[in-house]
């Protein structure tokens, strides 16, 4: 676009000369942002790598002298949640078993309903859409209270269906409006071509929307994982002990108030639970990034 | 023949907005059926509606004799072309054209030897196995075509189907469409804002504005005898000249009186029309103003015009005056010498004149 | 057969949008409604008026938490919004390494805020954080205790939310400024304009509304904001980093008092919305035209 530093002014000599250390200025200030962002990564992660007796003893910005994965181990089945100790195990898994059907569910309804607002308006449609999305943006302890009650009558509370059934409710407006705004740049006159081919609503949406939308899928499913993954008002909210996902975890081992306090093991504890959506975002930094934009920028 | 298409009293309305109002059209079986209007006028919306696409609100359409009321577009015996092609694009071309046949469950040799004669008439069997997204305009344009021909339809809708082309291969396209018809003798309805296209291919037209008809009739009818200003105006390029004129009687017929700044007014006779209000709007086609000397008639008049501008295309010289305070444009012979600031004579050839009232903007003659 | 077909669309979208109105308006309903009861452990439904909200006001730790939302909400967004349109400007200038860094800027957006807060409490621990570390330099008497220091702490959830944040604004601003129509850019170039006068006169104003479109987005994580401070100060020193988020929570599962929570959430519900209606409002009403 355009360039900083090709301003055309002074002798070509000393313009040549500012424009190199120009260039160099930039590319240091982007190289002390970067160092900025990557610090706490290295941090936690040669802390995770040292043991506890150099953590006393050395820097906290110094490399591991020594390089054990004790920590790690520890984290992974060791390590106190309060009075389980376990690690982080079984609450990974939790998160597992909480985001893969919260994550297709939320997703296959915001495919549907997506389709129906951007091409089967009917009267109203467009106020349900309103709707939905304001939804979006309620903050949740709105709904802490009645959803603990209905969870309890739904004989739900504290079980991972519960939160299961929690994330995809109030996933549904991100991933309906994702999906409207991708289907919403597919023409109109394609469903009309389709509808005289005498193809009937459940096989304009199989046979020709479906097929279009790797991308938005792509995009939904990312923001939606991310999302579930680091949520941690509905986990601290609505799970029990043995229920908890990985982030509620996570800070319970941090928090844990017993014993002596052992940073290496917080530290590989929040890489382990971290661990998901950081390759998530590495394989697919495009598609999060679209998300996120797609999701704040209403358009 | 019977009317393979009617429509009566057709009414569609969005909310409160009526889109269109009291339409009234039919055609009979092979003819070749032109809606054009400039954008907005409910050209598109009759296609719709006539599809199956848009529900209408009061009146009826009737497709080879069956109502079609509650009828959904792929039990109304209808195929249509798209402006935008609205070809699936991630299937091949062939799955494009077979799609329709396999969604009514015909068996698969049946698609084959169709889509076989389908893409040897339209001469797109190269292309076959590929996907809208590899395909020139002009070939998506064949493979919307192909698709519509495959069902061998009693109507045939196309929805501005050429706007999308540029001007070589929209010419091409127009003789091909035209062509087909001919071929097939298949009865079609086209939707259009280009007048031209609307000339060239309709057997009738159906000229649209503010979601009503104006006037129907075939090519000639329309562009020789408009209805009225809007139809005049619409219809040819360059327009007609519209000229506010007063008219006088006296004993051997009716003077045509045009006023012009700061000269003599231009008199011209009409012994042929009818009796004329005073006050009138004269329409003359361009090419009814001739250099005088190059036309002849029983109703050519000549009067010296001042030449404002001189445009030069080719076969023709537009030649542009000034007459009753408007641009008159008239169309000379490319030789003409004619040039800006001159005084020439003009031939004025009054055999197809047309005479609209002001105020109504209605036909007089 | 055709009235199936005609109905489908709506038999579709109709499971969602009960769910939507039970568990969205609904619950915003009950929670309005208790906020005007004496609920305390256990909801009660008779209507007394305002008194949830008269105790809420009242008491000194919500006091706390709402000077502390303005003081963190402030800060927060015109630092995200200042380094991000910053940066976002420095990688627009054709740096060749501009994927890698972009990368890097953004990916604690990825992360939970939980795992955020946890190594943010590690790094601003004076024991053995930055504190340490600039001691060890030399510097002995240097102090950055803010993390324990009542005064000083709701600082560091800044410091946190900034680092989690603003790599996503330096994205969104990045592509506001790519989106700037480039034969405008030519033109002012053709014009002699210099080329920081292009950036604030021509480029920046042109993206008002991803200004805005950041803006909001800020202002409703800060609102939000929950896992953060439970991760790095869990609200204290004693409550002196509480937020309403955790005022809520705190009043609704550890004190039992559901009166106040529901009476904070609907406090926050309506900030958020007097932020955000206005704004979905016009975009809705611009799109539906």
């Amino acid at each position: 676009m355009t360039d900083i530093t090709s301003e055309n002014t002074g002798r070509p000599l000393a313009h040549a000369v500012r424009n190199i250390l120009l260039r160099w200025l930039l590319l240091a200030l982007l190289g002390l942002f970067a160092l900025y962002y990557l610090m706490p990564l290295f941090v936690m992660l040669t802390t995770s790598l040292k043991s506890l007796e150099e953590i006393r003893t050395g820097s906290l910005v110094a490399l591991p002298r020594e390089v054990t994965f004790d920590a790690w181990a520890k984290a992974w089945s060791g390590a106190c949640t309060g009075i389980q100790c376990e690690g982080v195990r079984p609450f990974f898994w939790n998160s597992i078993l909480l985001a893969v059907p919260a994550v297709f569910l939320s997703t296959l309804f915001g495919a549907v309903n997506g389709y129906v607002i951007a091409h089967w308006r009917f009267r109203g449609s467009n106020l349900i859409f309103s709707l939905m999305l304001f939804g979006c943006f309620i903050p949740f302890q709105v709904v802490l209270l009645p959803m603990a009650r209905v969870l309890g009558i739904m004989g739900l509370a504290g079980t991972i269906p519960g939160l299961i059934f929690v994330h995809v409710v109030y996933g549904l407006g991100f991933t309906t409006l994702f999906f409207r705004n991708y289907y919403v740049t597919i023409p109109q006159e394609l469903v009309k071509a389709a509808k005289i081919d005498g193809a009937g609503f459940f096989r304009i949406f199989w046979s020709i929307f479906l097929p279009l939308s790797l991308p938005i899928v792509v995009v939904t499913v990312i923001w939606q994982f991310t999302q579930i993954w680091n949520d941690f008002l509905f986990g601290v909210s609505f799970s029990q002990s043995g229920t908890q996902p990985v982030t509620v975890a996570l800070n319970n081992i941090v928090n844990s108030t017993t014993g002596v306090k052992e940073y290496n093991v917080d530290m590989a504890a929040a890489i382990i639970a971290a661990l998901p959506t950081m390759l998530v975002y590495v394989i697919a930094g495009k598609y999060f990034i679209r998300g996120l934009t797609a999701g704040s920028v209403k358009g | 023949m019977a009317h393979i298409l009617e429509v009566r009293n057709l009414v569609k309305n969005y909310g409160s907005v009526e889109i269109l109002k009291d339409i009234n059209v039919s055609i009979e079986s092979g003819e070749f059926l032109v809606l054009v209007g400039p954008s907005g006028c409910g050209k598109s919306t009759l296609l719709n509606c006539i599809a199956g696409l848009e529900p209408i609100n009061a009146g009826e359409i009737i497709i080879a004799g069956r109502n079609m009321k509650g009828v959904s577009p792929k039990d109304r015996d209808i195929a249509m072309v798209f402006q935008s092609y609205a070809l699936y694009p991630t299937m091949t071309v062939a799955r494009n054209i077979t799609f329709g046949m396999k969604v009514r469950g015909v068996d698969a040799a049946t698609q084959q030897a169709k889509l076989a004669e389908v893409a040897r008439q339209l001469q797109i069997e190269p292309l076959l196995n590929r996907r809208p997204g590899q395909l020139s305009g002009g070939q998506r344009q064949r493979v919307a075509m192909g698709r519509a021909l495959v069902r061998d339809p009693k109507l045939f809708l196309f929805d501005e189907p050429l706007s999308n082309l540029d001007a070589k291969l929209r010419v091409e396209m127009r003789i091909e469409i035209k062509r087909l018809h001919q071929d097939l003798g298949a009865s079609m309805v086209y939707v259009t804002h280009d007048q031209i296209e609307a000339m060239t291919l309709a057997t009738k037209i159906v000229v649209m504005k503010d979601g009503q008809v104006q006037q129907i009739g075939t090519p000639s009818e329309i562009y020789n005898r408009p209805a009225n200003l809007f139809v005049a105006d619409f219809m040819g390029s360059p327009a007609m000249n519209l000229l506010p004129a007063r008219t006088i009687r006296n004993g051997s017929g009716t003077q045509i009186e045009i006023a012009r700044d700061g000269e003599e007014p231009l008199i011209l006779r009409d012994h042929w029309s009818p009796d004329l209000p005073e006050k009138v709007i004269m329409g003359l086609r361009p090419e009814d103003i001739a250099e005088a000397g190059y036309r002849s008639g029983e109703k050519v008049q000549t009067a010296t015009c001042k030449v404002e501008l001189v445009e030069l295309a080719g076969a023709d010289t537009y030649v542009v005056s000034r007459l009753g305070g408007k641009e008159v444009t008239a169309r000379f012979h490319a030789e003409t010498q004619a040039r800006p600031g001159q005084s020439l004579e003009f031939a004025f050839d009054l055999a197809k004149v047309s005479y609209f009232d002001p105020d109504t903007g209605q036909r007089l003659n | 057969m055709a009235w199936l077909e005609k109905h489908v669309p709506k038999m579709v979208l109709a499971p969602s949008f009960a769910v939507i109105l039970f568990f969205v308006y609904g619950f915003i309903g009950w929670t309005a409604w208790v906020s005007l009861t004496r609920s305390r452990l256990l909801p009660r439904y008779d209507i007394v008026g305002f008194i949830q909200y008269q105790r809420l006001f009242d008491s000194p730790r919500w006091d706390t938490a709402i000077s502390n939302l303005f003081i963190f909400g402030f800060l927060f967004i015109v630092i995200s919004m200042f380094l991000g349109l910053f940066l976002a400007i420095l990688l627009d200038q054709k740096i060749r390494t501009e994927g890698m860094l972009r990368t890097i800027y953004l990916y604690p957006m990825a992360l939970s805020l939980i795992v955020t807060g946890t190594a943010w409490k590690w790094i601003l621990n004076p024991g053995l954080g930055i504190e340490a570390v600039v001691r060890g330099w030399g510097f002995e008497n240097f102090r950055f205790d803010w993390l324990i220091n009542p005064d000083y702490a709701i600082y560091t959830i800044v410091i946190a939310g900034v680092w989690q944040a603003s790599g996503f604004v330096m994205a969104l601003f990045l592509a506001g400024l790519r989106s700037v129509d480039d034969e405008i850019i030519k033109a002012a170039q053709v014009d002699g304009i210099p080329t920081l006068r292009i950036y604030s006169a021509i480029i920046i104003p042109s993206m008002a509304p991803i200004f805005l479109s950041a803006f909001i987005v800020l202002a409703h994580l800060a609102i939000k904001s929950f896992d953060l401070v439970i991760a790095l100060t869990g609200g204290g020193p004693g409550y002196a980093t509480d937020l309403p988020a955790t005022y809520m929570y705190a009043l609704a599962f550890s004190r039992g008092d559901i009166g106040q929570a529901a009476s904070s959430a609907m406090v926050m519900m309506m900030v958020v919305f007097a932020i955000v209606v206005p704004y979905l409002y016009s975009e809705l009403r611009a799109k539906n035209d």
